[in-house]
């Protein structure tokens, strides 16, 4: 099982280094964000050792913070990058949509 | 159902490859984003099939706690406070591979009954999130400006505590891999790797922290990897490598377009390079002021004119100033063009994040090989708040410790206009000869206030 793992781990990193190579310079920083959010995956685990085997009320409030973490990281990263992007798409004469980002 | 679960996974990290494809163009870049973030729920959802999952409240309220804290600070923070952002989402992320790999160990009694790679894989997890986890926090402190921007280190002995600690996190790891039952050990495990973590970044500079949060992203990316592999979780174990490959490229980008080694700035700060080149200004040379109106003048008449934006221009707020300023040289007939060093700002892209928020059309955006051909055919270059990344110096004098540093040319440009604050020198903490330029100008105060100023008077014209 471990052995499988480890080959599909070093094909992931090898498809991550092709896709990502070819992103422009200009979409770096949302691309930074998005794949930020994407390591929020890291939730699945507290979900898994909370949902299954953690017992114990440390271990409890220790998997709560980390499921807590690992929602952070997902739902903001993806806002956050959709917002960035969003103003990529904007047309250049739209009037300002007041609210979200006013400074 | 394990099956079916394993089928969603397949289909959730498909969805994450191809939601990356789609960032690589800017039309497809919202519905790339998009995609992933479906595959991610789709991830969750198999998750949450496992047979005999439980513990239901708990699970729900880290995620209500979770979403009520990301969801409105995504919402409010300010394109400016973007990578102090991004810092602390990779933070949260490494906290919880840490706060994961923990209980792991506390579950499992000592590891017993399990393979080999199981404690290696979620130690290894246990010290890099933990790493990852303090750094971004000084990271985004420092970024925020909480904690001051200038290296803070012990000194020549930085390196020399900094192995220390990395030995003592390992040796920690090792005793209780083989199967020591301490809980004392695995918190030393993660103390010491939160003191690493602190170590390594509270010596960096400001200016090097996108690096430094590109390689923290991609360390929370391995460590999700490694928790995948002791959890024998193909999902985290596909998307943390994904995370960690993307995160090594862009740190090597973002290092090499700031001619800085990645080695040298984990090592901390701009350290001894900066004497060899300190003789590099001299104090006979003078520069130029300039007044607004001039600037206005001189903008106005032009044929062609190339905004060079840099981090003084996040810094002051000026994006939209500036836009405004450039709406009213176009309607006067001037081309005007923004030339985006791959660096400017605090991140790669971030200037153009700032200016496209700031309304200024994708196309107007040229990136640095594109543009610096049109220098010497462009009437004035106006440098807002750009310093380092404009130094002739690192074209004509081998000295320079920025030597060799790909630079916008602003200098070809028939005359230049360099918006700043004050004669100080940039990051990098050398002279830009730039400056004593005969055919540069400065425009002393805030960018913004000035770029406010130069359209008033291009408006009474």
């Amino acid at each position: 099982m471990f052995l499988a793992n480890l080959a599909i781990l070093v094909l992931a990193g090898f498809v991550g280094f092709a896709v990502i190579s070819k992103v422009p310079n200009t979409l770096h920083t949302p691309l930074m964000s998005g794949t930020n959010a994407i390591h929020g995956i890291v939730l699945l685990g507290g979900l898994i050792v909370l949902g299954t085997t953690a017992s114990g009320v440390l271990d409890k409030i220790l998997l709560v913070i980390a499921i807590a973490f690992g929602t952070i990281n997902i739902v903001g990263g993806f806002l956050v990058t959709d917002r960035m992007l969003g103003m990529f798409k904007r047309k250049p004469e739209a009037p300002q949509k007041g609210g979200a980002d006013s400074e | 159902m394990n099956s079916v679960i394993q089928i969603l996974y397949i289909i959730a990290f498909a969805l994450f490859i191809y939601g990356l494809m789609g960032l690589t163009g800017p039309r497809t870049a919202v519905r790339g984003n998009q995609i992933a973030a479906v595959g991610m729920v789709i991830a969750i959802i198999a998750t949450l099939l496992t047979p005999g999952i439980g513990n239901w409240v708990l699970i729900v309220l880290g995620i209500v706690l979770g979403a009520l804290v990301g969801v409105p600070s995504a919402r409010q923070v300010k394109m400016t406070a973007m990578p102090q952002m991004v810092a602390l989402f990779n933070g949260v992320g490494g906290g919880a591979v840490a706060l994961i790999a923990w209980v792991e160990f506390r579950d499992s009694h000592d590891y017993a009954g399990l393979a080999a790679y199981v404690p290696v894989t979620s130690l290894f997890a246990a010290i890099i999130g933990s790493l990852s986890f303090w750094g971004s926090l000084v990271a985004f402190g420092k970024l925020q400006e909480i904690l001051p921007g200038k290296p803070i280190s012990v000194g020549k002995q930085q390196q020399l505590v900094n192995g220390v600690l990395l030995l003592a996190a390992v040796a920690c790891a090792v005793v209780v891999g083989v199967g020591v039952n301490s809980q004392l050990l695995i918190i030393g495990v993660l103390i010491f790797a939160a003191v690493l973590g602190l170590m390594v970044v509270l010596p960096i500079g400001g200016a090097d922290m996108p690096v430094v949060i590109s390689l923290l992203n991609a360390c929370t990316g391995l460590s999700a990897a490694a928790t995948g592999l002791a959890l024998n979780n193909t999902a985290l174990i596909v998307a943390g490598m994904i995370v960690g490959a993307s995160g090594s490229i862009l740190t090597n980008l973002m290092a090499k377009a700031m001619n800085r080694s990645i080695p040298a700035i984990v090592a901390g700060g701009f350290g001894g390079v900066t004497v060899a080149g300190g003789d590099a200004g001299g104090t006979d040379k003078t520069a130029r002021s300039t007044s607004a109106s001039d600037a206005a003048i001189q903008m106005a008449y032009a044929n062609q004119v190339i905004i060079v934006p840099g981090y003084g221009m996040a810094v002051a707020q000026a994006q939209h100033a500036v836009r405004e300023m450039a709406k009213l040289l176009e309607d006067r007939g001037v081309e005007v063009k923004y030339a985006i060093h791959p660096v400017a700002g605090r991140m790669p892209g971030h200037m153009n994040v700032l200016l496209a928020e700031a309304d200024v059309p994708y196309e107007q955006l040229r990136e640095m090989d594109d543009v610096n051909s049109e220098f010497s055919r462009t009437d004035v270059a106006l440098v807002i708040g750009a310093n380092d990344v404009t130094n002739p110096a690192a074209r004509t004098n081998p000295g320079s410790p920025i030597h060799g540093m790909p630079i916008l040319n602003v200098d070809e440009a028939r005359s230049i206009i360099v918006l700043k604050r004050s004669m100080n020198t940039g990051f990098a903490g050398i002279d830009n000869e730039l400056y004593y330029d005969p055919k540069t100008t400065m425009l002393f105060g805030d960018a913004k206030k000035s770029v406010n100023s130069v359209t008033e008077e291009l408006k009474a014209l």
